[in-house]
């Protein structure tokens, strides 16, 4: 039988359990906020950059671009963007799962990692993946520099014929409560130009100041790196949220606990007493 | 007819800069500056280090930009800039911008062998850049 002294140890752990979620709670928060406003603001960079992508390729008769180029996938690499601590509900295992979908899609192909999280990093070498790169603790503080760092690992191997096909995995950021899982597929850059027969862009003609092969191969490039900060973003973005939310449920859990916890407490506070009285009743009964 | 305006905008990696609609625009190409007035000609262009300047349609107001690296798409109703860099005058911060001048000009001057060279001229001419798109500020601001 537990005393009342068990219980009060019990609910003051519990207590300070439900201090420290709170905190990681109101952390969170304040982190999402920053986190949402710059995935929102690289948004339209991201947007204007695939139109101009777009329109440029459009009017090219026949674009030839090592990045454009495709080959029958034997090699894939696989960027895997995870948070890099735990603490955050199913955020990474969704995205680990996820990973492990696409790779058993690609059973018998050759696959290459590049993890992004320190999450995705541990469990990519459980799987015993060969690495093209690690990024671990780059996404606190996503920086342009790393996604251009990250975007040339992968543009370099694909240009050199290293890996057919580079892929994406991260959590997008679509509202707090509901994560969006995405795989994309980064190189070879090819749905556009089918976005742009189909949308069949005004065939007005162009004045270009540099040759257009040029431009193209200097746009391309950093359409890919725009798409890696993108993923960046939109994952710590996802991160925090997905953190909040866990950390609110267990915040809420903590203090159903307790409550569970005091009414029990009261309760065995209670029959001691009635035992106590019924003991010195019955005493001064025997002795009258 | 043509239009008698036009929207810029302005955006970088990291967030949107300018979403306006403006009558006349000054944008660093990276084969020399370019003026854009409404209905000009389709024009694609990648940017040099320059300074970027509009008149906005409402008032006479104009706007000064440091911009650094990236592309132009021009239309006869809307410039898009897709800056590396871009900042407002307002936001540069002079004595880094002073402090980079200084360090890239005694790189240069020292002409020693083993520094980058052409890194060194890239990085004076940012600085200068943003010299000069802040000075506009400051005098702008000082009589209106």
């Amino acid at each position: 039988m537990a005393t009342l002294l068990d219980f009060r140890r019990r609910i003051r752990s519990v207590k300070n359990t439900q201090q420290i979620t709170r905190a990681m709670k109101f952390v969170a928060a304040a982190r999402l906020r920053r986190a949402q406003e710059r995935a929102l603001a690289a948004r339209p960079y991201a947007l204007q950059i695939a139109r101009v992508l777009r329109s440029t390729m459009a009017r090219l008769e026949n674009p030839q671009h090592p990045l454009l180029a495709t080959r029958p996938v034997e090699k894939i690499l696989v960027v895997v963007l995870t948070g890099e601590r735990g603490l955050c509900g199913a955020f990474n295992s969704n995205i680990l799962r996820k990973a492990m979908e696409l790779f058993r899609a690609n059973k018998g192909k050759k696959i290459v990692g590049l993890p992004v999280g320190k999450k995705s990093r541990d469990f990519l070498k459980k799987q015993g993946l060969e690495f093209a790169g690690e990024y671990v603790n780059v996404l606190a503080r996503v920086e342009y520099s790393t996604a251009r760092e990250i975007s040339k690992t992968v543009t370099d191997l694909y240009a050199s014929g290293e890996v057919d096909a580079v892929y994406a995995v991260f959590s997008e950021f679509k509202s707090v409560i509901a994560p969006n899982l995405v795989v994309e597929k980064l190189l070879p850059v090819e749905s556009i130009s089918e976005e742009a027969a189909a949308a069949g862009e005004a065939q007005v003609d162009y004045i270009y100041e540099q040759a257009e092969e040029y431009l193209l191969d200097r746009l391309l490039p950093r359409y890919v790196e725009t798409q890696v900060l993108r993923a960046m973003l939109e994952s710590s973005a996802a991160e925090h949220a997905a953190r909040m939310t866990a950390m609110e449920s267990a915040t809420k859990n903590a203090g159903e606990v307790i409550e569970a916890l005091t009414l029990h407490m009261n309760k065995v506070r209670q029959a001691a007493i009635t035992r106590e009285i019924i003991e010195i009743v019955s005493g001064a009964a025997s002795t009258a | 007819m043509l239009p008698d305006a036009f929207e810029l905008v302005v955006v970088t990696p990291e967030r949107q800069l300018l979403r306006e609609t403006v009558v006349e625009a000054q944008i660093p190409g990276a084969g020399g500056c370019l003026g854009i007035l409404p209905g000009h000609a389709p024009l694609m262009t990648e940017l040099g280090i320059g300074e970027l300047t509009c008149r906005s349609a409402a008032g006479k107001e104009t706007v000064h930009l440091a911009v650094i690296g990236g592309f132009a798409e021009v239309l006869s109703d809307r410039v898009t800039i897709l800056a590396e860099i871009a900042e407002p005058a307002e936001e540069i911060d002079v004595t880094r911008a002073e402090a980079a001048k200084a360090r890239a000009e005694k790189r240069l001057a020292a002409m020693a062998p083993e520094i980058d060279w052409d890194r060194a001229a890239v990085s004076l001419q940012r600085a200068l850049i943003r010299l000069q798109v802040a000075r506009k500020h400051t005098v702008s601001a000082s009589n209106p």
